[in-house]
């Protein structure tokens, strides 16, 4: 048996939920560290950053399931959506740390939005993952038909740009970690686009 | 002792030493004197709250020692600080290579207990001791064609794992017109808390400019040069569009990226509530006259 059957077969076992339950563990315990004093002297752009990176991380995860696959014939289709949808409900958040406790409140979020260009771009992608989260179950896929679906779905590229954006433009001086975000980010889509010639 | 400055937050905006380590604890418990420690002191004291020597200590920007506010905090023990040697130059009439105990020799240490505000829209209040920069400067001999000075931090690339990554075009650097820098507001810090320097919070010596924003007050100087021309400041230098020269704390200029008009108030917890931002930090009655018929908009 090859690795990747042996790996396949692994994770057969591993239900995909865990994903959820592991994210509502890890949001809740962050949480309860900044409340608690546990997270710097500064605790709101920590947890803002906390959020804001994991939900980035997981996307990029999501992106990585097709290319793994194709690569190694590693299958780790069944944990994507939860993947997706993880991200989804970190970016929310992400937001509402940001809107209520950061910026608290709604004429300033209002303005942030649409004065600071990085909040826009971030904004959008949020907004670009509403109709994905709504859309992540059985039914929807039935309803919608599963080619306009993946269609849909591949508005997952551009929330990814933007979130990578979002990020690059937020950092002040010359900042390697959002550089290396942008660079998976676009080496990922990048793969596809080769592969779909 | 020069003594030509009284702090306006006085000693009861700073948290005792032997209550500082577990202030979140205690600060319900203290309420009750405090109301009555405000009946005292009239209404100079405001609702500041202090910072604890552990936060002032453990939230830096300090790029050389990397770009999280927690790194300045475990990297800058590598900062060498020992034999350290500061030049004055430029337009000045005893030029020279100077320990720090040189520079001060004469003068007295004084506590200046002054807000500090972050450009990136936060804020603390930190006791420091230092001299102000006005006395080191009549030390050494401002000539009369001196409109400038600059400052510079040390490099020490082993050290320093910002520098190995470029942050900045380093050795950061500063600067401050010739009224700012006598101000007596502007102060050379060698210590806060009654302590030496933390090597985070930018040992041996430091400068201190309360009214701008914390980037101006730059860190472990050394070299100090007295010139005619405004001297690059390396913010400005790497963003010309976003940082000033002056950067003065103004709430009614935003930095492009952000609103300036609020900040938050570092150790308030997750729940701390915006605090407004004042102009100049505070200080425009002392300072506002520097800045007379300047459009700060286009002066930021």
């Amino acid at each position: 048996m090859s690795f990747s059957q042996t790996a396949n077969g692994a994770l057969r076992r591993v239900p995909a939920g865990l994903i959820y339950v592991l994210v509502t563990v890890w949001t809740i315990w962050m949480f309860y560290l900044a409340a608690s004093d546990q997270m710097g002297p500064e605790p709101i752009n920590a947890l803002e950053r906390e959020y804001g990176e994991l939900a980035l991380k997981l996307l990029i995860a999501s992106l990585m399931v097709t290319p793994l696959r194709n690569w190694t014939g590693i299958n780790l289709i069944k944990f994507r959506r939860a993947l997706g949808v993880s991200a989804f409900f970190l970016v929310l958040a992400h937001f509402l740390v940001w809107a209520i406790l950061d910026v608290q409140t709604f004429s300033r979020v209002w303005e942030e939005i649409v004065k600071r260009k990085y909040v826009t771009v971030g904004m959008a992608a949020f907004v670009l993952m509403i109709p994905l989260a709504a859309t992540s179950n059985n039914l929807s896929i039935r309803k919608i038909g599963p080619l306009a679906w993946r269609k849909l779905h591949m508005l997952t590229y551009p929330v990814a740009v933007l979130a990578g954006v979002h990020y690059l433009w937020l950092v002040k001086g010359f900042q390697i970690e959002p550089i290396i975000y942008m660079a998976v980010i676009l080496g990922l889509l990048g793969v596809r686009a080769v592969s779909r010639r | 002792m020069a003594f030509r400055w009284t702090n306006d937050l006085t000693h009861s905006d700073v948290t005792p030493e032997a209550a500082f380590l577990n202030r979140r604890q205690i600060i319900a418990g203290t309420m009750g004197l405090g109301a009555i420690a405000a009946g005292f002191e009239a209404q100079a004291e405001e609702a500041l709250e202090p910072n604890s020597y552990e936060d002032i200590t453990s939230y830096n920007n300090y790029y050389e020692f990397g770009t999280g506010k927690g790194d300045p905090v475990e990297n800058a023990h590598l900062l060498n600080t020992d034999d350290w040697r500061i030049t004055v130059d430029g337009l000045v009439d005893n030029p020279g290579v100077y320990s720090v105990t040189e520079l001060l020799n004469g003068l007295d240490i004084e506590e200046r207990i002054y807000r500090f505000r972050c450009v990136e829209a936060w804020a603390m209040v930190v006791p420091w001791n230092g001299v102000e920069l006005a006395d080191i400067l009549n030390k050494a001999g401002v000539q009369e064609n001196g409109k400038y000075v600059a400052f510079e931090t040390a490099v020490q690339p082993e050290n320093m794992i910002g520098v190995q990554r470029r942050v900045l075009d380093f050795p950061y650097v500063e600067g401050l017109r010739m009224d700012e820098a006598m101000h007596p507001l502007t102060l050379m810090a060698t210590g806060l808390y009654g302590r030496p320097m933390p090597n985070q919070n930018g040992a041996p010596i430091r400068l201190v400019v309360p009214w701008k924003y914390g980037f101006k007050s730059i860190k472990s100087i050394v070299r100090i040069t007295v010139t005619d021309q405004e001297p690059p400041t390396s913010w400005s230098k790497a963003n010309a569009r976003e940082y000033g020269f002056y950067s003065n704390v103004n709430p009614e200029v935003s930095h492009p990226r952000w609103s300036q008009a609020s900040h938050r108030k570092i150790g308030g917890g997750l729940f701390a509530k915006r605090e407004p931002t004042l102009m100049f930090n505070g200080y425009e009655d002392e300072v506002a006259s520097l800045y007379q018929g300047m459009d700060l908009a286009k002066f930021f």
